[in-house]
């Protein structure tokens, strides 16, 4: 009745966040690997109608889509570890970022997709979206949560386990200790988190699937 | 007004987030001071209280600065919990609001832009995608609306109610200006009955401006992203 399911797909950041939020709080559930994007199941097209899409929580039963919907329903439902602060100004806060961190991290994957002059673009609106969340998201915070991962990390998290294996595969890379020593340092504390740690996919794996995708897995 | 509970809202009049916001307040009665922002040259405050977007609504309270209008709603049935509440208490039913909020803000939105801004074929392919996407919206809603009974009052307004008006709220200004069937009361009954329950409040019907001044703006973004786009 109360049983937890998780549909997903296993490079894809939308679900991988979800993964690290169910983990944090420690709830048991079944995950579906889901073949994107041609061979999505039956019971997924049942689930979320209307985008077709992972990541899909269901939960006794009903389902939940769209990850940032899936992440607050979560931090509700399971309010131990807490993903978002108790005061209403600091929530403000988090889900600001969250959600600037979501838009953004979508367009840092423009420089994989483009050549010649319009990658050069996209390399440099990588380096003032990394500013911009650097210097007025995470500041002198060791996460963007504060002292603990909050929902805002678990959403900038996509640059450990996506972001480092597009830059391999084109050869850039945008964080490193001289050019964002705060990123750089986040990068290392919430990969060295134990949970965080356990629950990413296999560098190599990625890479490889980034050489062979012939479609685009944003959203 | 006393220092403390200080609530300043910055926004600009035609625009549909900064209305979302400025409706709220009025439905909770929180009382405010409203700061007109001109979009060509903006405050000193709002490049303070928003330096990453620049852009308003901006909710200040007691100080604090709130930016992205789904963010400051959702903080201001936080923080003042008095009916109407935005959002259910079940977090089932919250999420249903969340994802319904989001599909209209993301994707009936975004189309609705392209059709403003396009023409020819471009606009004939984004109108065709926006008549779809009310209908996903029609058969969607019928989970808040089970039995087909339609009823809002200032009590019970919610986030969606709220988002949706500021979208389509204005349906015959746009189309008017664009010359488009959008909210037809046969192919989305639904939709239609729920837009004029919402824009029938009282609260609602004095905060509307009127639809000379919405449609020479309406127009005005038209004509202006047509004539770059073909620069």
């Amino acid at each position: 009745m109360d049983e937890v399911k998780l549909f997903g797909f296993w490079p894809s950041p939308f679900s991988r966040r979800v993964i690290w939020a169910l983990k944090l709080k420690g709830v048991n559930y079944e995950y579906i690997e889901e073949d994107i994007p041609y061979n999505k199941s039956d019971l997924l097209l049942q689930y979320n109608p209307v985008h077709k899409k992972i990541p899909v929580l269901v939960h006794g039963g009903k389902p939940i889509a769209e990850s940032l919907v899936i992440l607050e329903y979560i931090d509700e439902v399971w309010p131990h570890n807490p993903l978002l602060p108790k005061d209403a100004y600091e929530r403000s806060v988090a889900r600001f970022w969250a959600k600037f961190i979501d838009e953004k991290t979508r367009t840092l994957w423009e420089f994989f997709q483009k050549s010649g002059e319009e990658q050069e673009k996209a390399i440099k609106n990588n380096f003032e979206i990394l500013r911009t969340i650097e210097e007025y998201g995470l500041g002198d915070k060791k996460f963007f949560g504060g002292d603990r991962i909050g929902v805002a990390d678990l959403v900038f998290g996509m640059v450990i386990h996506m972001l480092v294996p597009l830059e391999e595969v084109v050869g850039v890379k945008f964080i490193k200790a001289d050019t964002f020593p705060r990123l750089h340092a986040w990068m290392k504390n919430f990969s060295e988190q134990p949970t965080i740690k356990d629950n990413v996919p296999d560098h190599s794996k990625v890479v490889d699937f980034l050489k062979t995708i012939d479609f685009w897995i944003g959203p | 007004m006393g220092e403390e509970n200080k609530v300043i809202l910055h926004g600009m009049w035609a625009s549909p987030f900064s209305k979302r916001v400025e409706l709220a307040l009025k439905l909770k009665g929180i009382p405010f001071e409203y700061v007109e922002e001109d979009l060509k040259n903006k405050s000193a405050e709002i490049l303070h209280y928003n330096p990453v977007h620049k852009k308003i609504p901006v909710l200040v309270h007691n100080g604090k600065p709130i930016a992205e209008s789904l963010v400051i709603l959702e903080y201001i049935d936080e923080t003042w919990k008095n009916n109407p509440r935005f959002l259910p208490q079940d977090p089932y039913k919250r999420a249903r609001v969340r994802f319904w909020t989001s599909f209209v803000q993301q994707h009936l939105f975004e189309t609705m832009f392209t059709v403003v801004k396009t023409d020819g074929e471009a606009q004939e392919k984004a109108v065709k995608e926006l008549l779809e996407k009310l209908q996903v919206l029609e058969e969607g809603i019928k989970e808040f609306f089970p039995d087909g009974n339609i009823c809002i009052d200032s009590n019970n307004v919610g986030l969606l109610d709220l988002v949706l008006l500021s979208v389509f709220g204005p349906y015959n200004v746009q189309e008017e200006v664009l010359g488009i069937k959008i909210i037809d009361m046969e192919k989305t009954p639904l939709v239609y009955s729920w837009l004029r329950a919402i824009n029938q409040l009282p609260l609602v019907k004095e905060s509307i401006p009127p639809h000379d001044k919405l449609a020479a703006v309406l127009k005005f973004m038209r004509e202006n992203a047509l004539k770059s786009s073909s620069a």
